[in-house]
């Protein structure tokens, strides 16, 4: 069934989209990820432009992360002071990131961007969580106890001033880094129309020492805010939101994210870790693939910004 | 700047036409109707395609003439700026670098003819009518230069070829058929991707490889309904759209959340 978008301005399958939204949905489940570094990649694929792909997918996934956050708040795991202390952070960050993504539109960089930021950031996350599932593997193997959580062992990042207790997260630490880590994930978040919990989750383990109990469901409660304002901040300076295909995308992803968690449910830690980590390095290596070689056409014709 | 040039154009063909006739009128006189004036955008538009008829009405003065008539008809959709761009390598890696801003140009371009347009005239004619999509005007800004180039430039030819790819230009040069030697029709394909706004329509009747009469006609291409509310809406009113659908995204999610509550 042919569907013609409204500010994409194409026609595409229903189905396809509905299809491409539950299984982005199904990974996401399973992984407790937002999954927009999949499902941009994909959009761009179908003929979507870059911009409209990202500007929609906030959307999809603010969706996909109310659902998620919403049951994590059942069960008491989301740390609110630590998720609002993070989110003045990346409130100014998706603001940065929302204007670059602007001004590299009218430069005409904004796809190669968009690229180079998924090779970097998904070729360096992916991996390391590659590497370090196959580490807990191997020490699973061995039969030692897998050490995920370090008390003792404190970085400079503790040492920094201005500290805070978060309570429910039973930690005590500055808010600096905190803030920072916000602002960098806001800011990824709006150019790369990705919520960023890849990248979150790894940098409250490791950075901030946050235990995995609230992690999970407080880095879920960031990504929801601050795709909530990338969505309303995209429609205002860019005009580029397709609600329609959005619609269509959440409607499969909230049914695919809730196989996915059952399925999530019945694998093990360690390799859910080592998929995840194949999952996003694959995506990584595909857009640096792409870039490295010579493109078959050399010349791309794009509408002058403003009109259309 | 665009209609001044287009008006001399007119003024040109308008004394042409007095040369050729015999006396004071035309011998010849173009009418034609297009299938339909009114193209609407709804969800399931996928492409369509326009007929656009014509007769050739002649008055004695032109019984004289006794060759076959040549159309060509030029269908031009709403101007717009492009960019089109060029990747080379640079650190190992394709980046766009050169570009060229390509300014009020057609944003659909169909050009259709009843045969290869040499045939119709000659070059000199061709360019002066901007017969083809090697003679139309496109015209480019290079630095603070205004001008068209030549055909084989090569911003120029990737435009047209990436525009001809995505069925937005096309030149067709036997898509007109005369049905008798002075009744004619031709199809007007437009693709899914069709830019919204006036597609004006020139027809141009030639005789031996001479501007004999033209005459223009206009469609439009309009989202409706549906489309043109949500269009508008993202266009004019960007904040309370962003907030609309933030807000659609929040009760999905919430929906969501029920349906499948599994505690």
């Amino acid at each position: 069934m042919q569907l013609y978008l409204p500010i994409a301005d194409i026609p595409v399958n229903v189905f396809l989209i509905l299809a491409m939204g539950m299984a982005v949905g199904f990974v996401s489940g399973m992984f407790g990820i937002g999954g927009g570094f999949l499902l941009t990649p994909l959009l761009i694929f179908i003929g979507i432009s870059p911009a409209v792909a990202v500007a929609s997918v906030s959307t999809h996934i603010a969706a996909s992360s109310l659902s998620g956050a919403l049951s994590y708040w059942r069960k008491r795991s989301i740390d609110l002071t630590l998720a609002l202390v993070l989110l003045g952070g990346s409130i100014v960050g998706t603001i940065l990131g929302v204007l670059l993504f602007t001004y590299l539109r009218t430069l005409g960089q904004l796809d190669l961007v968009i690229a180079l930021s998924y090779v970097v950031l998904l070729g360096g996350v992916g991996t390391a969580m590659f590497y370090e599932g196959l580490r807990a593997i191997a020490r699973a193997r061995r039969g030692g106890n897998p050490t995920l959580r370090r008390p003792g062992s404190h970085s400079w990042v503790h040492g920094l001033p201005l500290k805070m207790r978060f309570k429910r997260s039973k930690i005590y630490l500055s808010v600096i880094p905190v803030n920072v880590i916000g602002l960098l994930i806001g800011f990824i978040g709006a150019i790369m129309g990705v919520g960023g919990s890849f990248i979150l989750i790894p940098a409250l383990i490791y950075v901030l020492r946050v235990p995995t109990s609230t992690v999970i469901g407080t880095s879920m409660a960031l990504t929801l805010v601050t795709m909530v304002i990338a969505t309303v901040l995209h429609a205002v300076t860019n005009h580029l939101v397709d609600a329609v295909l959005a619609l269509i995308l959440m409607i499969g992803g909230v049914t695919g994210a809730q196989f996915g968690a059952r399925a999530g449910l019945r694998i093990r830690g360690e390799h859910l870790r080592l998929l995840l980590g194949l999952l996003i390095l694959a995506v990584g290596v595909r857009f640096a693939v792409e870039i490295a070689i010579r493109p078959d056409d050399l010349y791309t014709v794009r509408d002058a910004g403003g009109a259309g | 700047m665009m209609p001044h040039l287009r008006y001399a154009v007119a003024g040109l063909t308008l004394s042409l036409c007095g040369l050729f006739g015999a006396d004071d009128a035309c011998a010849e006189r173009l009418i034609v109707s297009v299938s339909n004036h009114r193209v609407t955008v709804t969800p399931n538009y996928s492409g369509e395609e326009l007929v656009l008829f014509g007769s050739v009405e002649r008055d004695d003065t032109a019984a004289a003439f006794r060759g076959n008539y040549d159309l060509v008809v030029t269908v031009s959709g709403p101007r717009t700026d492009m960019v089109t761009r060029r990747k080379e390598r640079r650190f190992g890696i394709w980046i766009n670098a050169d570009s060229r801003q390509f300014l009020n140009v057609p944003s659909y371009l169909a050009i259709s003819s009843n045969r290869p347009l040499d045939l119709v005239a000659s070059p000199d004619v061709r360019r002066r009518q901007q017969l083809g999509l090697d003679n139309v005007l496109l015209t480019q800004r290079i630095g603070t230069d205004y001008a068209d180039v030549v055909a084989s430039d090569p911003f120029r030819s990737a435009f047209v070829r990436l525009r001809t790819e995505h069925g937005l230009y096309r030149e067709a040069t036997s898509a007109v058929t005369f049905l008798t030697p002075t009744l004619f029709r031709t199809g007007i394909p437009l693709p899914a991707e069709v830019p919204i706004g006036t597609y004006d329509v020139d027809i141009k009747l030639f005789a031996n490889g001479a501007l004999a009469t033209q005459t223009q006609t206009a469609f439009e291409v309009v989202k409706v309904g549906f489309e043109q509310f949500i269009a508008n809406t993202a266009r004019h009113h960007g904040l309370a759209y962003g907030l609309a659908t933030a807000m659609m995204a929040l009760m999905t999610g919430w929906i969501a959340s029920v349906v499948f509550r599994r505690d």
